[in-house]
């Protein structure tokens, strides 16, 4: 079903009693064509644009645990494609032209608001980095200016541009496409979706070990029972490598917990994404009127879906920096998801070392703003076997090639 | 917060220390004689566990000394530590 003005008066009429549920939730078949594990927003992205794009409606999403419920629901949703290099410019941008669309694609609001992201810059030397990051991203077509610190000041009334201050602000690079979206809506909407395609999601299905004939995976053991598949696709983002190693191979992939936390709710403070690489934090403000904060990782491999106490310090002392009347607001919520952390922090799409199996992995501290983009290409390498012309450079093999795509600045937050 | 025992100069506190990656990773040669695929697995691929994992960390704001650590991935406990000179501690999941 699809939510419109009378689909809500209807409801209105029987008080909201009678919503149906807006995705099935079926015992898993014995045999799939495709069968996607993870499902978080890339799985069930995939799932979709496998249905819509490729006619493979023949499909499963098995999920650990509940739907949206790892980093999907754990990030701090900017949506953004201000990226470096050419290869990483043309798939976040199709990921964020599939955001700008999606809210009318799927009959759900994603409440995409591109409010602008601010990248600041405190010293010249950051300045010149700027414009240099600035005009890579005008020769890849990408939206973007540089704003001198009087413009800044105008975004970012409450900044500290105190002369006293540690971290004056020189300018800022702001991309005003950029901005934040729900990050709930986004997984519900593409499983809604998905599931009036005709994709099974099945949850609280954990995946025990795979099922090998000679060097081909023909299916998965779960905790649902076995379930045959002719393509195994995994999109499980930190847990990766542990999936991985249950098939037989290992990764390039470091798993690391990524926090944020959320301030109590406050009038409208902030109007945009603001962003300060030295201080190591950046900040929105949701719908409801929370802060939402974010930071560098915890410098240590970790499959604790929370964060350390060092790590938040350190944020929210950057962060008072920047925005020193922020230091009355309590923190009402911190929570950490494991993101898979490449050596250049850009994604890995491509053909498992094992036959019949596939790899979406690698994106992560911004795993969230490629969910789209990241779903398409991953459906059509399934799909079709050949990697979408937007994801060739982004293999397992360029690790001992060479050609790695080094995103390391652009990712935002320190690794 | 972690607390980690340095093998010199006992219990402090995790931010006075730096994690150095998993062990052991051992460095594939001669360097002639090493493809680019052993050379890309020596680099980057790592076990990256879940569970009981020996990693090499520094006691960068403190001895400077760099020690072993055998830490679980998922509760954080720290199980043992030890001087790069000792053995490698054994794991047992």
């Amino acid at each position: 079903m699809r939510f419109s003005a009378l689909a809500l008066a209807r409801g209105a009429f029987s008080f909201h009693g009678n919503w149906p549920q807006l995705w099935r939730s079926p015992e898993p078949k014995r045999r799939y064509d495709v069968a996607v594990i993870g499902g978080g927003g890339h799985g069930l992205a995939t799932a979709y644009y496998l249905a819509k794009e490729h006619g493979v409606r023949n499909v499963a999403v098995l999920e650990k645990g509940w739907l949206g419920g790892g980093n999907t629901g754990r990030n701090t949703t900017v949506v953004r494609s201000n990226y470096f290099y050419p290869e990483s410019a043309r798939l976040y941008e199709l990921s964020l032209r599939l955001y700008e669309g999606l809210s009318r694609e799927l009959g759900f609001n994603i409440m995409l608001s591109q409010r602008g992201i601010l990248t600041l810059a405190h010293d010249s030397h950051q300045l010149k980095m700027l414009a240099r990051w600035l005009n890579a991203m005008h020769l890849n077509g990408i939206d973007g200016e540089l704003l001198g610190p009087g413009e800044v000041r105008q975004w970012l009334p409450l900044l500290n541009d105190s002369p006293t201050a540690r971290y004056p602000v020189k300018g800022a690079v702001l991309q005003r496409r950029g901005g934040i979206a729900r990050h709930d809506a986004v997984a519900w909407g593409y499983a809604r979706a998905a599931d009036t395609l005709g994709v099974d999601i099945v949850q609280n299905c954990e995946v025990l070990g795979f099922l090998r004939e000679g060097e081909r995976v023909v299916g998965i053991e779960t905790t649902r029972g076995c379930i045959q598949a002719d393509k195994v696709a995994l999109a499980v983002a930190g847990h990766s490598g542990v999936l991985a190693a249950k098939a037989g191979f290992r990764l390039p992939v470091t798993s690391y917990a990524l926090q944020a936390f959320v301030t109590e709710p406050v009038k409208p403070a902030l109007s945009c994404v603001a962003v300060s690489m030295a201080t190591g934090a950046y900040v929105s403000q949701s719908d409801k009127g929370e802060l939402v904060v974010g930071g560098s990782l915890d410098l240590y491999p970790s499959y604790a879906q929370r964060g350390n106490l060092p790590t938040l310090q350190a944020v929210v002392a950057g962060l008072l920096e920047l925005f020193p009347c922020f230091s009355r607001l309590r923190m009402l919520r911190q929570w950490a998801g494991i993101v898979d952390v490449v050596h250049d922090s850009s994604p890995i799409i491509d053909h498992a070392p094992v036959k019949g199996m596939y790899l979406n992995c690698g994106w992560g501290t911004g795993g969230f703003k490629a969910i789209p983009g990241g779903g398409l290409v991953f459906a059509h390498l399934i799909a079709t076997g050949r990697p979408h012309p937007a994801a060739e450079a982004f293999t397992l093999r360029r690790f001992a090639s060479g050609a790695l795509i080094d995103e390391g600045a652009a990712a935002g937050i320190s690794h | 917060m972690l607390r980690i025992s340095c093998p010199w100069c006992g219990p402090r506190d995790e931010p006075e220390f730096r994690w150095g990656g998993e062990v052991p990773v051992l460095r594939p040669g001669p360097p002639e004689a090493v493809s680019d695929s052993a050379w890309a697995q020596y680099l980057f691929v790592r076990d990256n566990p879940k569970g009981w994992v020996r990693e090499r960390w520094v006691h960068a704001f403190g001895c400077r000394q760099w020690l072993i650590v055998v830490r679980n991935t998922v509760t954080h406990e720290i199980r043992a530590t030890a001087r790069l000179t000792e053995p490698l501690p054994e794991v047992t999941p």
